[in-house]
């Protein structure tokens, strides 16, 4: 009897480690945190242009101030848009219609999120309502492509000058 | 020669059909065997709980060398802060189901192998039969079953020992910033990563539970028999485990 007694407690203290063990794992090292329990939501959606790398989980900010995650990023193939599906935590319930949509990039190499800076409108947001003003994902090879391009279109400013210069001299020969 | 390679062949056939047979028969027995917990919870205790300083050993220096590495390889990126994102991925999805089944294998396969073989050898498990006790309800399935659920549970505590092992060395040793460590983490690191986890562990587990007492009951009954039972299991839990994780790998994806 005190034997088995000891051996379930030595089963049960495992037992109960390993599950702790799973929790820690999906509560602590994921941003799944306590979902199946998680705050009142609601859920607004976006269209960009052009969504760049930006990832189903990713944080959604209202300055700085997480206010909800993206959950569900989809192809709208009438507008050639993408259409983003943004959660938003029920406790700020008072974002502006006219409020707008920015994907932002988190440091130099990290992940993308949302940015949302309040409009001015007096009417909020609501389940299933949707952002009209959004701007797109910074990409950098497009960056560096317009770079390229105005670098090359104001050398040949400075030389079609130059170049024109000894005809003008001529003429007033 | 032909004929040679050609009974090899059927020769492995009939093992793997014949291990095939075994699972349905443990997993027939199971719901009878589920009623006796006492007899799980002995097995869980001799397989999980006590494999648990091997696992949790194993699982700090394995995240300290993941530490130490992904930091000196991170480090020429100048992105140090990502080590909590790569150790906890390599942990969660890779290391802790495949390192926690080798070990498991090792620890507990081969006692699991040497007991039944034995129990072979020494006549136990004929005895048990002609008491009309079925060997496999009294003494098979309650091992198997205690394989099979220690396993997702070791791996969950390899994983997590692993973290902290990385934040050990990342973040007190090398001095990278505690809190990028974890909300990098947190943002890169997603549920299904922790469920592709589970999933693999608990497959490993029914695969090396499996094995282990497949080679233990059909051991030859000798002294020799059942050294050779014992070194079977590690070798083909091994070859088996890791052929597995590249199937479900490859299913998750």
């Amino acid at each position: 009897m005190r034997k088995s007694r000891t051996l379930n407690l030595g089963t049960g203290s495992f037992v109960l480690l390993g599950f702790a063990a799973l929790f820690f794992l999906t509560t602590q090292t994921t941003s799944h945190g306590l979902a199946v329990f998680g705050p009142a939501h609601y859920q607004v959606t976006a269209k960009f242009d052009n969504v760049g790398d930006l990832k189903v989980g990713a944080p959604v900010s209202m300055s700085g101030v997480e206010v909800g995650r993206v959950t569900k990023i989809d192809f709208d193939s009438n507008e050639y848009k993408a259409v983003v599906l943004l959660r938003l935590n029920e406790r700020y319930s008072k974002i502006p219609t006219d409020s707008d949509a920015s994907i932002y990039t988190q440091g130099l190499l990290g992940g993308k999120f949302i940015g949302l800076t309040a409009g001015g409108a007096d009417t909020y947001l609501k389940d299933g309502g949707q952002i009209d003003f959004t701007q797109s994902a910074f990409v950098l090879e497009n960056l560096i492509g317009q770079v390229l391009a105005n670098f090359t279109k104001s050398k040949a400013d400075e030389q079609a000058p130059a170049r024109a210069d000894p005809k003008a001299t001529e003429k007033t020969k | 020669m032909i004929g040679e390679l050609w009974e090899s062949f059927t020769d492995a056939l009939e093992g793997l059909g014949s291990v095939v047979h075994f699972l349905f028969r443990l997993v027939g027995n199971t719901p009878r065997v589920l009623l006796r917990f006492n007899l799980i919870s002995q097995q869980i205790f001799n397989s999980g709980a006590l494999s648990l300083i091997i696992i949790m050993l194993s699982g700090l220096f394995v995240g300290m060398v993941l530490g130490l590495q992904g930091f000196q390889l991170l480090q020429r990126f100048g992105s140090e802060e990502a080590l909590g994102t790569a150790a906890t991925i390599g942990l969660v999805k890779e290391l802790g189901p495949v390192v926690t089944a080798l070990l498991f294998a090792g620890r507990a396969g081969t006692a699991l192998a040497s007991e039944l073989g034995l129990m072979r050898a020494t006549d136990q498990l004929s005895a048990m039969e002609m008491m009309a006790v079925d060997p496999i309800q009294r003494v098979v399935v309650p091992r198997f079953l205690g394989g099979v659920i220690a396993m997702p549970l070791l791996a969950g505590i390899f994983s997590v020992i692993g973290i902290y092992g990385a934040q050990l060395v990342g973040v007190q040793i090398m001095g990278v910033d505690s809190g990028s460590f974890w909300s990098q983490m947190r943002s890169a690191v997603s549920l299904s990563d922790v469920t592709e986890g589970v999933v693999k562990s608990f497959v490993f587990g029914v695969a090396c539970s499996l094995i282990a007492v497949y080679q233990g009951y059909y051991a030859t009954p000798t002294a020799e028999g059942v050294g050779r039972a014992t070194t079977s299991t590690v070798v083909t839990s091994a070859v088996v485990i890791l052929f597995l994780d590249y199937l479900i790998t490859a299913a998750f994806l």
